[in-house]
């Protein structure tokens, strides 16, 4: 445009900028705008893990005196047989809480995609659990799980089932956790496929269907490879949150009958916030966090292996 | 407010020791009358000598704090200290206490303490202000505020290891039995006058095709323990020695655990492994259950025809007595000066205490029916029934528990991991396992805890 070479221009700035080599240029004014992130990301992100370290390496007790233990806490914890069960359940309850919700939230999807009467009105009430806050739905299923009063015991008697114990026996426990997890995240998951849905191209069905090909096979090798990266945006989402899972068992089980639906999450509350071991419970965080984001790693592998363009 | 400073600091705290003449540190509740005569001398009491000051007061969300916070307008009338209080949940209110007594500067100056739950830690982490100067201090303390009327067992709970009081008891909850008199009479069967006669009558009230079960009590972990050491005090035994040593495996405690997990298995609703007081109750007041252990402080929803299908109809009685003890489990709730308060609240403080804590006050309590008193008095008042929901038998029981009345609880610091793991294996029990074998695992498990707790 100026009439300068854009070659020229570029070579001659990068020359100018080049400090003399072991020298940095200090003059350069932008550093004055990364500065305020850096203080931020060091004082909310970096301070706090590296002071959840040392707390770790400490035997902290409220109202007691505090010394380093070096990994005594860790050593500890793998012994903790409580610890390593809530790491068990934990992951039971990831598995189903994500499966669960991704694979009827995809379902909903391919239903709401397809054009039929009222769609509108029947998408708003699908999503709606989804707005509800978590804490008083949790007290509604409370009462609703109840053995003797609860509205599903009556309902099941009334097709002949005989009454569950839901939340109230050992074995039903997460599951039936899992249950309204299902209910309050299917939509979120629906959501997200729903927006891949809508952007997906339409040649490759044009060109199957002038194939012969049955529905069946667009959607197996179609829709379904399309939708893929969509699918692991919702996998990634609902298995970070199901792994940090909390409120919904604080409400409605606080982690019982017995430990039978402590999850590591409500393990590290009830050592931090219920019997105040500072130093046990930090221990705990830095477990949980390798646990988090090994996870988060290996689902943002997959997510980018299945990427369209890969 | 410079002579109240005074007053503590220098000679009046010294001059109420001396005049007292019990010694405090060792005397503890034998110390109190002495004091009330002290208090007692002055005729003529200023309530105005704090007026401007403006106190926080953290109480905990339970009707008895609406009624606080009912009377403070008077108060502030009285008095003309302003008040600012906030109710909290409990669970989250204790939380909040901890860490901000642990901070020194708290941002209140009055704070309700669960003394069955954070008595030993408030001792140890220095959160309270001794309240015995204060009653001694005869210008500092109302005529007729007669510290020799509050009971037993709820000075019991307010009186720390040292002699010291640091709370002054608001509220004591007695663990009883409601029974349901219709299910009862139905059978022909009478209120159990012991504890085996008790498995006895809910065996026979126990009818599963009718869905009615002859008794209901708490399994949720934690929550269940106050159960356990129901039975136990039955068997005259705590379950931490005064010296500090676990009796959790004993040949008594393994009595109370198998009591406990026979009367919850066999005669209870499917799934009280899960039950809190909540679920009980409501089972309660549907009709399902004849008989539930529990505090007298869930009385009044029982009592409310709009809600209860048992109202009119419910029993109030005694814990039955064990084998070789008679007691009532205990609980209590107290209010306490903050120690990193400004001395200029401190005064105040005592004021809100006294007043909220008076014979008027806790005659309200009783009467509203938001919990049991921890003084004597509004027991003698013949009004105390007057317009009250409650029948008769609901103020004798009130009455006969206090004088059998025994903490539910150690008074150790770590009284929540106590109940978490002794709370499990009582669940553990209800699943199947062997009670002896539970609670040695679990006696195991905190014996270290409990050791650690105290270095």
């Amino acid at each position: 445009m100026t009439g300068m070479p854009a070659t020229s221009l570029g070579t001659g700035k990068a020359l100018a900028a080049t400090p003399p080599a072991g020298h940095y240029d200090f003059s350069r004014k932008y550093w004055l705008f990364v500065l305020p992130a850096v203080v931020i990301i060091l004082a909310v992100i970096v301070f706090p893990w590296l002071f959840t370290f040392f707390m770790a390496t400490q035997e902290w007790q409220v109202t007691g005196a505090t010394s380093f233990v070096g990994l005594a806490n860790f050593y500890t914890l793998f012994q903790d047989t409580r610890f390593l069960e809530s790491i068990g359940h934990t992951f039971y309850f990831t598995i189903l809480g994500v499966a669960l919700p991704v694979f009827f939230g995809t379902l909903a999807a391919l239903v709401f995609h397809r054009e039929f009467p009222f769609r509108g009105l029947l998408r708003t009430i699908f999503v709606m659990p989804m707005m509800a806050t978590p804490v008083a739905v949790s007290l509604v299923w409370t009462m609703m799980f109840h053995p003797q009063l609860g509205v599903l015991n009556y309902l099941l008697s009334l097709v002949g089932i005989p009454p569950q114990a839901w939340t109230y026996d050992p074995a039903t426990a997460i599951p039936t956790l899992v249950l309204v997890e299902v209910w309050f995240w299917t939509p979120l998951v629906m959501l997200i496929v729903l927006g891949g849905l809508a952007g997906l191209p339409k040649e490759p069905y044009e060109s199957a269907l002038i194939d012969g090909a049955s529905d069946w096979q667009m959607f197996r090798h179609i829709t379904l490879p399309l939708l893929w990266p969509f699918i692991m945006i919702a996998l990634v989402i609902r298995t970070i949150d199901a792994l940090k899972v909390f409120d919904t068992i604080v409400v409605i089980t606080q982690g019982g009958p017995g430990t039978a639906s402590e999850t590591l999450n409500y393990f590290l509350y009830l050592q931090a916030f219920q019997f105040y071991k500072i130093g046990y419970a930090s221990a705990v965080v830095v477990i949980f966090f390798v646990i988090i984001v090994a996870l988060s790693l290996l689902l943002l592998y997959a997510r980018q292996k299945s990427k369209w363009d890969a | 407010m410079t002579r109240f400073t005074n007053s503590l600091t220098n000679g009046l705290t010294r001059r109420g020791l001396l005049r007292s003449g019990a010694g405090f540190a060792g005397a503890g509740l034998i110390g109190a009358p002495a004091l009330v005569s002290s208090a007692n001398a002055q005729s003529k009491f200023d309530w105005k000598q704090f007026k401007g000051e403006k106190i926080d007061v953290l109480l905990v969300k339970n009707p008895r704090a609406d009624l606080i916070q009912g009377a403070e307008k008077a108060f502030t009338e009285l008095t003309g200290i302003t008040v600012s209080s906030e109710q909290v949940p409990e669970q989250q209110q204790r939380q909040k206490a901890m860490i901000e007594f642990s901070s020194g500067r708290p941002s209140f100056d009055v704070s309700f303490i669960s003394l069955h739950v954070q008595k030993r830690l408030a001792y140890k982490g220095k959160w309270l202000e001794d309240l015995k100067p204060y009653i001694a201090d005869a210008t500092l303390t109302s005529p007729d505020f007669d510290f020799a009327d509050f009971n037993k067992a709820g000075l019991a709970f307010a009186t720390q290891s040292d002699g010291s009081i640091q709370t002054i008891p608001q509220f004591v909850d007695y663990w009883m039995v409601y029974y349901n008199k219709e299910l009862f009479a139905q059978k022909g069967l009478a209120y159990p006058k012991s504890m085996d006669e008790l498995m006895k009558t809910a065996a026979a009230l126990t009818d599963p095709s009718k869905q009615i079960y002859g008794f209901v009590s708490r399994g949720l972990k934690n929550a269940n323990i106050p159960v356990w050491t129901s039975w136990l005090l039955g068997q005259d035994q705590q379950t931490v020695s005064p010296d500090g040593k676990l009796l959790t495996d004993t040949p008594e405690a393994i009595w109370a655990a198998e009591f406990y997990r026979k009367l919850n298995k066999e005669y209870a609703p499917p799934g009280t492994i899960g039950f809190n007081w909540n679920e009980c109750q409501t089972t309660f007041m549907q009709g399902r259950a004849a008989m539930w252990l529990d505090g007298i402080g869930f009385a009044t929803p029982l009592e409310d025809k709009t809600k209860s299908r048992v109202a009119g109809k419910v029993g109030y009685g005694i814990t039955p007595p064990g084998p070789k003890a008679h007691h009532s489990a205990t609980f209590a709730d107290g209010i306490g000066i903050s120690r990193g308060s400004s001395k200029a609240k401190k005064g105040a403080a005592w004021l809100y205490i006294q007043y909220m804590t008076s014979k008027k006050e806790q005659l309200k309590l009783i009467k509203s029916g938001a919990g049991s008193p921890a003084r004597q008095s509004p027991f003698a008042d013949p009004t105390v029934n007057e317009g009250s929901i409650f029948p008769k038998d609901y103020f004798e029981c009130l009455l006969g528990s206090g004088k059998i009345g025994e903490p539910g609880l150690p008074a150790i610091i770590p009284v929540t991991e106590f109940r978490d793991v002794f709370g499990v294996a009582l669940t553990n029990m209800l699943s199947g396992a062997d009670p002896a074998t539970e609670l040695k695992k679990a006696t195991e498990a905190f014996k270290p805890v409990l050791d650690k707790s105290e270095l």
